[in-house]
């Protein structure tokens, strides 16, 4: 065996390399010395996370290693970098919640489970044989249902949990049928052999092909809370611990996403307007529209980002549709700016709940007239993510519309027109939410002046910064269409 | 970069934001807000200046200023900018009003360095949208237009308000998602090699690949997206409740700027991109806006709030720009400009005085009035000759621009356009029944209300805003040539060519 194949997953190991600095430190420094571990650990992510951006690791051209099971390429690296910029937010916006007095006990566990999902997820983008990716995707569910149930003296982090293992298990046991089904028909696991194998018409019962890409869909939609597959998502986001949650809604459904991708149209692509067209135009509207009608008459803030971000995914997918560098381009985009506006909206939503534990949206009436910065942040958070210039969403949103009409056929406009028009219901609740905070007066229940922590506001900055930054700067967008091969 | 001119225009609202954010106490915030008014009404004044002189020496090129720098490379996304004649009218207007809106904010309250933040951010929006001839740029700053008016009217407005910020902001972006998908599309079939695709408004003009069928879907989209800023009927409904909720500066600016987005957009991009479409389909659009002329004047009619009455008279008015636009001459369309310049001062100037009298009697319903004439004679005089404007008498410059219309609408001989523009006549007559009805009531008569006769008449930062909105109204009465000059100069021949009139 050629061990100089390892070289390709640089990425990979330099996170286990931080993991395992982590996770001894944890173990067999002294307690004193552990209380730095936060820092640490944010510290140790920064220095990994720039690094990712150096010409070693980005490499040149597509490398492939361990006769093609895993596979990288600058597209991919670019993908994971865009991931580690939102943990890195992640992690420093945590900070203040793990020093609390129930996690400081246990709080190193959080950063490892972290990383390991972290990892997982990034098999599940560089795996091209569906076992590696299988293999990403435990490594990414399971800790994560650890990370749920974090708060264990509270009954609804408990519930979450329970709910998510049960849902993760589940989904998992479909895609693990589909692709069984796909074994069956193809007699390989390998992403490009299969692929080769329907191009070269092999593929004999058709039937069983669709019902099989409709089962690794579905699979795929749990991960990506999909309507119908989006059950699961408001309870676990209001139990999760908000740390959690904002990992969850950003960091796991980014990654789903960029998998997603690859699996359509490396594997199946071929048999793109036969078999899967019509399912993923009906998953995008379904999307995209139950989402937003749910999200109108949510009262706790944290439900309330459950379902925005539930039709956020349907967006997200509208890249997926185009199969060009454009649509690839677009949904990298689109996850890095939505990254900043979530996590800035749940920076300010973590940051009061830490204080004072109020998660409600009637607590947030008046909110200006008393602390009049996480209000601001959070209206842009809001108006970013319903794209509007000239905050990034906007530019994000208008990328990939533009992408996806790139098709150009007649079905599709309707399915932007869609899309569009539920842009508009979206901009209802979001504006609800800056009505709250800036037309309604103070009441009794009105989260009170405080000052945040230092490391909240630093996250919230960098939110705000990528927020007003990221669209207006060009270049960001450029070079993520230089990676991808247009400029 | 900065050694264009234009660009300044997007450069000094920006700084005065930062300006304002600087700003510690109410006294800052006028003088930089009034500065910076000041100083975007001079650079638009210059620009007339330097315009005119320019065209002496090109009267052929569509724009001038014209100048790019690439944004978003890859998909051709440029910030181009540009003007006409067009263009330069609405930026002198935009400034104008921007002015006088200034000084009618003068005591708002509460939050008033918020308040001048998202006026100028709104303001911000209306400046970029006139001189951008990209349509990615043109489009971003139209809605950086429209999202301020939900804090503005939300915060500081007065009666429903929140019902009205959200159904102005709902249904002003519910036709921009029409828009922006008529946009891509434009885009997708604005050259016919796909390395050449284009946002530039001039180039497409030149290229004109966009395909019959494709005009006849993406026209009605692009007309409709931009209509319904220009309250055309059956999309108007946000105007009213929107107007008179909103307060006094931003009642204006809407009235007087933004509202004109919506009728230099339907001619910026949908008729001069797709002519033959336009063409084709004038009927329909004729046909909607003809009952918004007639429809918001019978409307003012019955309306008792002075706010009201003047909102569904923007919705007749400012429904005959779109109609006159759409009958698709010289002729009606420089009067359609002109009613928009004449329109927006005008209209600003009765959004002034109704925000000075409702703030001195708390009231805008006009059965709790009278004798307004003889308490503050001088905001009086001041509504008559707003009202007069507004009813088209000559000397003021709605009479010109109504005028214009009329004359280029009845040139098509055919009887679809004579009946249409004879109904659309009749809308003065009922202007003037509602004019002379608020006049006759608010204004003359006996006082209603003996606590109105302690009342001031207007403080110097009200004649202020109130003269030189008079000053304009009057002077494009008096010199109309001038201002059709500007704005035929800008014609281009091309539209009229491929549509086969002129």
């Amino acid at each position: 065996m050629d061990y100089s194949q390892f070289l390709a997953m640089k990425q990979e190991i330099a996170l286990l390399v931080v993991f395992l600095l982590v996770f001894l430190n944890d173990t067999f420094l002294p307690r004193n010395a552990q209380a730095a571990i936060g820092k640490v650990t944010a510290l140790l992510f920064g220095i990994f996370t720039l690094w990712g951006f150096c010409p070693v690791v980005i490499g040149e051209g597509v490398q492939t290693a361990f006769e093609g099971m895993y596979e990288t390429s600058p597209v991919i690296v670019a993908i994971k970098n865009i991931l580690n910029v939102g943990v890195f937010i992640v992690l420093i916006q945590s900070l203040k919640w793990t020093a609390g007095e129930s996690q400081v006990i246990r709080r190193g566990e959080f950063y490892e489970l972290l990383l390991v999902t972290l990892f997982g997820m990034y098999l599940m983008i560089s795996g091209r044989h569906f076992l590696v990716f299988i293999i990403g995707l435990e490594s990414a569910s399971l800790p994560l249902a650890a990370m749920v149930a974090f708060e264990k003296r509270r009954y609804e982090s408990h519930e979450a949990a329970a709910k998510y293992i049960l849902t993760a298990v589940f989904s998992s046991a479909v895609l693990l049928m589909g692709l069984s089904f796909v074994y069956g028909l193809c007699g390989t696991l390998y992403f490009g052999k299969i692929a080769d194998v329907i191009a070269a018409g092999e593929v004999t019962n058709m039937v069983l092909l669709v019902v099989s890409i409709a089962f690794v869909m579905s699979g795929m939609g749990f991960k990506l809370s999909l309507v119908p597959f989006h059950l699961w998502t408001a309870d676990v986001y209001q139990g999760a611990p908000t740390s959690v949650t904002s990992y969850l809604s950003v960091i796991s459904k980014g990654s789903a996403a960029f998998a997603f991708l690859v699996i359509l149209w490396q594997v199946f692509g071929q048999v793109y307007s036969t078999a899967w067209e019509w399912m993923l135009y009906a998953l995008i509207i379904l999307t995209i529209t139950v989402g937003n009608l749910f999200a109108i008459r949510q009262k706790n803030m944290k439900r309330f980002l459950a379902f925005s971000s539930i039709s956020q995914a349907g967006y997200i997918m509208l890249g997926i549709i185009g199969n060009n560098p454009m649509g690839e381009a677009a949904l990298m985009f689109y996850v890095l700016v939505y990254i900043f506006s979530n996590l800035a909206a749940f920076g300010v939503i973590g940051a009061i709940e830490n204080n004072c534990g109020k998660v409600s949206m009637d607590d947030y009436n008046g909110l200006y007239k008393t602390n009049p910065r996480l209000a601001v942040t959070m209206m842009l958070a809001m108006f970013s993510l319903a794209g509007i210039p000239p905050f990034a969403g906007f530019f994000s949103k208008f990328f990939i519309f533009t992408s996806a009409i790139n098709q150009g056929s007649v079905a599709i406009y309707v399915l932007v027109l869609i899309a569009l028009i539920n842009t508009i219901i979206s901009l209802y609740y979001y504006l609800l939410v800056v009505k709250a905070m800036f037309i309604k007066d103070v009441d009794d229940f009105t989260v009170q002046p405080f000052r945040s922590a230092c490391s909240e506001r630093v996250g919230m900055w960098i939110c705000v910064a990528g927020i007003l930054g990221l669209g207006l700067i060009s270049c960001f967008y450029d070079t993520l269409l230089n990676v991808v091969g247009l400029s | 970069m900065f050694s264009n001119i234009l660009i300044y225009f997007v450069v000094i609202p920006v700084l005065m934001l930062a300006g304002l954010a600087l700003c510690r106490n109410i006294k800052q915030i006028r003088a930089v807000a009034v500065t910076g008014s000041l100083a975007l009404t001079a650079l638009s004044v210059y620009l007339l200046v330097d315009y005119l002189a320019l065209r002496q020496v090109d009267p052929t090129s569509p724009m001038l200023y014209v100048q790019a720098w690439d944004w978003f490379k890859p998909l051709h996304i440029q910030l181009a900018v540009g003007v006409d004649g067009i263009s330069v009218a609405m930026l002198i207007l935009s400034s104008i009003i921007l002015l006088t809106g200034s000084f009618a904010s003068w005591k708002i309250d509460p939050m008033p360095k918020e308040f001048f933040l998202w006026l100028i951010l709104l303001s911000t929006g209306v400046f970029g949208f006139f001189i951008s001839i990209d349509l990615f740029t043109m489009f971003m700053f139209y809605e950086v237009a429209l999202i301020p008016m939900y804090l503005l009217i939300g915060v500081w407005g007065s009666g429903n308000k929140n019902y009205s910020a959200m159904k102005l902001t709902l249904m002003l972006m519910g036709g921009s998602a029409f828009l922006m998908l008529g946009l891509i599309g434009i885009y997708y079939h604005s050259a016919a090699n796909p390395a050449d695709l284009t946002w530039n408004i001039l180039t497409i003009a030149e290229n004109s690949s966009i395909d019959k069928n494709w005009q006849y879907f993406l026209f009605p989209m692009t007309f409709v997206g931009f209509g319904v800023l220009g309250a055309m009927f059956p999309f108007h409904t946000w105007s009213p409740d929107g107007h008179a909720s909103a307060p006094t500066a931003v009642s204006m600016l809407h009235a007087g700027v933004l509202m004109k987005l919506g009728g230099y957009g339907c001619f910026r991009v949908a008729i001069y991109l797709m002519p033959q479409a336009a063409n084709d389909l004038a009927w329909i659009f004729l046909i909607l806006t003809g009952i918004s002329v007639v429809y918001g004047a019978f409307s003012a009619c019955v309306q008792t709030d002075l706010k009201y009455i003047n909102a569904y008279s923007s919705v007749s008015h400012c429904g005959l720009v779109l109609f006159a636009i759409l009958m698709l001459n010289t002729t009606a369309m420089t009067g359609a400009i002109m009613q928009m310049l004449s329109h927006g001062l005008m209209t600003a100037l009765f959004f002034a005085l109704i925000g000075m009298i409702y703030g001195r009697t708390h009231t805008r319903d006009i059965t709790k009035m009278g004798g307004l004439m003889k308490i503050m004679p001088f905001l009086a005089v001041c509504y008559v000759i707003a009202g007069f404007a507004s009813l088209g008498l000559p000397g003021l410059s709605g009479f010109v621009a109504e005028m214009t219309i009329f004359v280029g609408s009845f040139e098509h001989a055919d009887m679809f356009h004579r009946v249409f523009t004879i109904v659309a006549c009749c809308s003065i007559v009922i202007t003037a029944v509602y004019i002379l009805r608020v006049v006759g009531k608010l204004l003359l008569g006996p006082v209603y209300d003996e606590h109105h006769l302690t009342l001031t008449d207007a403080e110097w930062w009200e004649r202020t805003a109130t003269v030189t909105l008079i000053i304009s109204v009057a002077a494009i009465g008096c010199f109309p040539n001038f201002f059709a000059d500007l704005i035929r100069w800008t014609f281009s021949p091309e539209i009229f060519t491929v549509i086969g009139m002129n």
